[in-house]
């Protein structure tokens, strides 16, 4: 389980996240949602470390993140797999070398046994027989795909996903959340999920915050979501006509 | 104003100097990278040299207009302006504009497509995994082209003299072999080193610390070029005033 404890981000006097605290449980997609520029993102960056709070605590399985030195951070690290919103693919690097860079990096592992975790990791996203494929060749679908694969292959107890939609027809998006939710319920990892994807916060919601002004403004699940009377959440969620006459027909 | 990028530059540095999560792995990337910087130099450093040498030996004879001092004269100074200044500063400056520029530019475009992210996700030191091998690299191939740029800008000076007829072959070797201080090598090769570390690590700083997009990615490029070809000049001066 993650705990966020009142968490305090700004940027010079542009104050992003205003005491932020929530739990995201394990076996649960948790998602945080908002319009653009409400936070997400940064909040996102503040849980794996790659924004330090002013204020606040991050805790993994009670094991506060924030105030670890740089050799205890790297433990939690090991437990962590992160999809990018741009997928974040080393250039340079194939696919199979991308997936295997982790196993390089942390494990003892001879190269048969890495080779059959990368090839078990793509056959995991549909993506068998890209092993020798450079990320240019690939599609942004198969780009995500590979992200994930590399993001599972040492076998995260959390998972994080930024915006995975980004980019996306609807139907590979549908096909990246689906994916998630597998994965989350197969490894039972922590997924937190940004998205602003309403497919995603209808599909995948098990768990979802909605920030809004840099706080927490709304917590429930897509179940709850197209039933509350929150204004600010019912503007962001029926922004359209289309959601907005498919609300009336619920 | 210029205490904070200072303070910025010896962090990263700090975090450079970290032991490696694995060695083996940086090992690899040390000999990719001696390849790139050292191997993929060779060319432009032995063409500039050669040349280098062709004007020197053409300038020098130029400037002797009085018979009181010997044509051998024209060897000497070849051979210690290169050994001293021409080859470790000019290399250094080309390698800073063609190394520098690639460094800042690789590491700029991986931090705004998030590459480096991913890196510390993964647990990375990522200052360490990216720019480490990079200044090894340097620091080992930077003197070796160095050397071979030396040899050929004294074999340039001797082409141009003796083509020329600005000086014979028997001064120019005169000139070359005479009263050779041995001394001058050793300040080439400290120069080089410390060129070679400035090449890398300003550029790996430029593009580390890289924000916003492909412009950005190019705007840093542009200052690694040119903070290090000012810090190449400045470290110059300062190394000839301290050994010389």
């Amino acid at each position: 389980m993650i705990e966020i404890k009142d968490i305090y981000k700004a940027f010079g006097d542009n104050h992003v996240i205003n005491g932020i605290s929530a739990d995201f449980k394990p076996g649960m997609n948790n998602l945080i949602i908002g319009s653009s520029g409400s936070g997400k993102t940064v909040l996102l960056k503040c849980m794996v470390g790659l924004h330090e709070p002013e204020k606040g605590s991050v805790l993994y399985d009670r094991r506060d993140f924030t105030r670890m030195s740089f050799e205890e951070r790297i433990e939690i690290r090991k437990e962590i797999g992160m999809l990018f919103q741009g997928s974040a693919l080393f250039d340079s690097m194939t696919v199979e070398e991308n997936v295997m860079f982790p196993l390089n990096m942390f494990t003892q592992w001879d190269r048969k046994e890495k080779l059959e975790r990368v090839n078990f990791c793509l056959e995991r996203v549909n993506l068998a027989r890209t092993n020798k494929l450079f990320p240019a060749e690939l599609s942004g679908g198969m780009k995500k795909r590979v992200g994930i694969a590399r993001a599972i292959s040492m076998q995260p107890k959390y998972l994080f996903v930024d915006e995975p939609n980004s980019g996306l027809d609807p139907k590979t998006a549908i096909v990246i959340d689906e994916l998630i939710n597998e994965i989350t319920d197969e490894y039972n990892t922590t997924t937190v999920v940004v998205t602003h994807d309403m497919n995603s916060v209808m599909g995948i919601g098990d768990h979802i915050i909605y920030l809004y002004s840099g706080k927490k403004w709304w917590e429930g699940s897509n179940k709850d979501i197209a039933h509350t009377d929150n204004k600010e959440l019912n503007e962001f969620v029926f922004a359209s006509k289309f959601t907005q006459a498919a609300r009336e027909k619920l | 104003m210029f205490f904070h990028p200072l303070g910025k530059y010896i962090l990263l540095l700090i975090a450079v100097f970290r032991k490696p999560e694995k060695w083996n792995i940086y090992r690899k990337e040390i000999f990719r990278e001696m390849n790139s910087i050292g191997v993929g130099s060779v060319g432009i450093i032995a063409i500039i040299s050669v040349f280098l040498g062709m004007v020197t030996t053409v300038q020098t004879a130029f400037q002797l207009v009085s018979d009181l001092v010997p044509r051998s004269i024209i060897g000497s100074i070849v051979r210690d302006s290169t050994i001293l200044e021409l080859s470790p500063t000019i290399s250094a400056i080309v390698l800073a504009g063609k190394v520098g520029s690639s460094i800042s530019s690789q590491i700029g475009t991986m931090r705004v497509t998030e590459q480096i992210d991913a890196l510390e996700i993964m647990g990375i030191n990522s200052p360490g995994y990216l720019i480490l091998p990079k200044i090894i690299a340097a620091v080992v191939m930077v003197p070796l082209l160095v050397i071979i740029s030396v040899g050929l800008s004294v074999w340039g000076g001797y082409l141009a003299g003796t083509l020329s007829g600005a000086v014979t072959a028997y001064d120019y070797l005169t000139g070359l072999t005479s009263e050779f201080v041995p001394f001058t090598v050793t300040v080439c090769m400290v120069k080089s080193v410390l060129f070679a570390f400035i090449i890398t690590s300003v550029a790996a700083y430029q593009g580390f610390y890289t924000n916003g997009g492909a412009l950005e990615v190019g705007i840093s490029s542009t200052r690694a070029v040119v903070v290090s070809c000012i810090m190449i000049l400045f470290s110059d001066y300062v190394v000839a005033q301290l050994l010389l």
